[in-house]
């Protein structure tokens, strides 16, 4: 596959105690959108972390192609007490693959803002912000990095319905990439099954920190292919579904 | 009258009436304090806040080793600044001893171990729930300590106040390197200890209320800039878009 963006090769990981993943082997290619679904404590987290480098692996590797750029967004994203548009700066500018100067980050974090429809809070304090808009600046922020690879980790969790519709469809936005020549592969951890039948390509579930099942988006919505390939999955989905 | 509620009132005189032997004292507590607490301030703050974010080997026994510092006696610190500063010791020929700035020296190391734990505390606390969101963006750990430390600015005001509430009143370590000079070296606490030992009441009490006063002041001061902070930072009530209390 040329294409492929990140590699898990035979991954496990170890956070103290606790066996996070156990020998997880991904591949995530351009263009992809991978929704990560599992009960609470199953590994989505902790793989997207891993993924985006900020957990080592205790075994294998995470092999990520030259000039691939990421971006993470967090469940409960953190803004500094700074205007909402010096919170999105401030990402830009601590990117040091691009370190561009603060006025440059600036005019980009400008356009993020626009890109989310936040341009009319840009002064504002980013504590100041309601959920939905502290993650859509969240969002900004990640965006405004222009990355190749996007991973969330529930970012619609504890939102309203509004704000949760209002993510999404900025991340199927997100999806379509700046240019149809650089598509955007989007990682992301969810608990919502009709979201991830609405965005996703691929889905991924885990129990335990082990990929159960490794699906395209209709096999895994399919219940009696499921139930072939993962029974485990199928009664996680029946289970959601009920 | 009896003599606490005599010596009270002519504290009170000596207070309103800018008596210049008490206020030339005052001012020079403040000065020596003020000049501690911000020099211990800078130091101390970038210190803890490194220390927030930083992993290295021996790290919890530098903690230990800090929070030790806390409880710090005054007397051994005058005493260490004094042979450190004496003719024949290692900073001798600074020539400072029995001066402001031997004051100021003593007071800056009594100082520092409290607004370096403080601020390691309160930024280690934001560092565990928020820090790896920055390290994801890029910031390396001295940035993540800044910026961490910058956003809990209102929470590190407190933190002045109790180092400054620390420097103003100790009275061993500036005794002992001071001198307790008159028009010199001759501050608050060392003015009260004097003067009640030579049976003058009234001025250790005027000594006594001023300083209370500051204090007072001060924190009043603190209080209204962190409600002022609070608010001007406080999140809507019943903030659209989230279900649930926000961390």
């Amino acid at each position: 596959m040329s294409n492929v963006h990140i590699t898990l090769d035979a991954v496990s990981v170890q956070l103290g105690a606790q066996q996070a993943l156990k020998c997880v082997s991904l591949r995530m290619a351009a263009g992809e959108r991978v929704a990560l679904v599992g009960a609470n404590g199953s590994g989505k987290s902790s793989l997207l972390r891993t993924l985006h480098g900020l957990v080592p692996p205790t075994q294998g590797q995470v092999i990520q192609t030259p000039g691939v750029r990421q971006a993470m967004l967090f469940q409960r994203p953190h803004m500094l007490r700074l205007s909402a548009l010096n919170n999105v700066a401030l990402g830009v500018w601590l990117d040091r693959s691009r370190a561009l100067n603060w006025r440059a980050s600036k005019t980009l974090a400008l356009q993020a803002l626009q890109r989310v429809g936040l341009q009319s809070v840009a002064q504002q304090n980013g504590r100041q912000l309601s959920g939905g808009q502290q993650q859509r600046l969240a969002l900004a922020r990640a965006w405004a990095r222009q990355p190749d690879v996007l991973l969330l980790d529930e970012p619609t969790a504890s939102l309203d319905p509004h704000a949760k519709r209002e993510i999404e469809i900025l991340m199927a936005e997100f999806v379509a990439g700046p240019a149809p020549d650089k598509p955007l592969t989007l990682v992301w951890a969810s608990h919502n099954l009709g979201q991830v039948k609405r965005l996703a390509t691929r889905v991924v579930y885990l129990e335990f920190g082990r990929v159960l099942a490794d699906l395209p988006v209709s096999d895994f919505f399919d219940p009696t292919l499921l139930a072939e390939c993962s029974p485990a999955a199928h009664a996680f989905v029946q289970g959601e579904l009920s | 009258m009896n003599t606490f509620s005599d010596s009270v009132l002519t504290a009170l005189n000596l207070v309103t009436s800018f008596d210049p032997a008490l206020w030339v004292v005052v001012t020079r507590s403040l000065a020596v304090s003020a000049t501690a607490c911000l020099l211990a301030y800078g130091v101390g703050v970038a210190l803890g806040a490194w220390l927030a974010v930083s992993r290295f080997r021996g790290r919890g026994l530098v903690l230990v080793g800090l929070n030790t510092l806390l409880a710090l006696p005054s007397v051994m610190v005058g005493l260490v600044v004094y042979l450190l500063l004496s003719r024949t010791g290692p900073l001798g020929f600074l020539g400072w001893m029995f001066s402001f700035q031997a004051m100021v020296l003593a007071q800056f190391i009594l100082v520092v171990p409290v607004v370096t734990a403080l601020t390691r505390q309160v930024v280690e606390d934001v560092e565990r729930q928020h820090g790896e969101q920055w390290a994801s963006l890029g910031a390396g750990p001295w940035v993540r300590s800044l910026l961490l430390a910058w956003d809990e600015r209102l929470a590190l005001l407190t933190v002045g106040v109790t180092a400054f509430g620390r420097a103003i009143s100790e009275v061993g370590a500036v005794m002992i390197v001071g001198g307790n000079i008159d028009g010199f070296t001759r501050v608050m606490t060392t003015a009260i200890a004097l003067e009640t030992s030579k049976g003058d009441l009234p001025l250790a009490l005027g000594l006594g209320m001023v300083l209370l006063a500051v204090v007072l002041l001060l924190n009043a001061l603190v209080a209204g800039l962190r409600r002022w902070g609070e608010t001007r930072h406080a999140r809507p009530a019943a903030a659209d878009g989230l279900v649930g209390a926000q961390p």
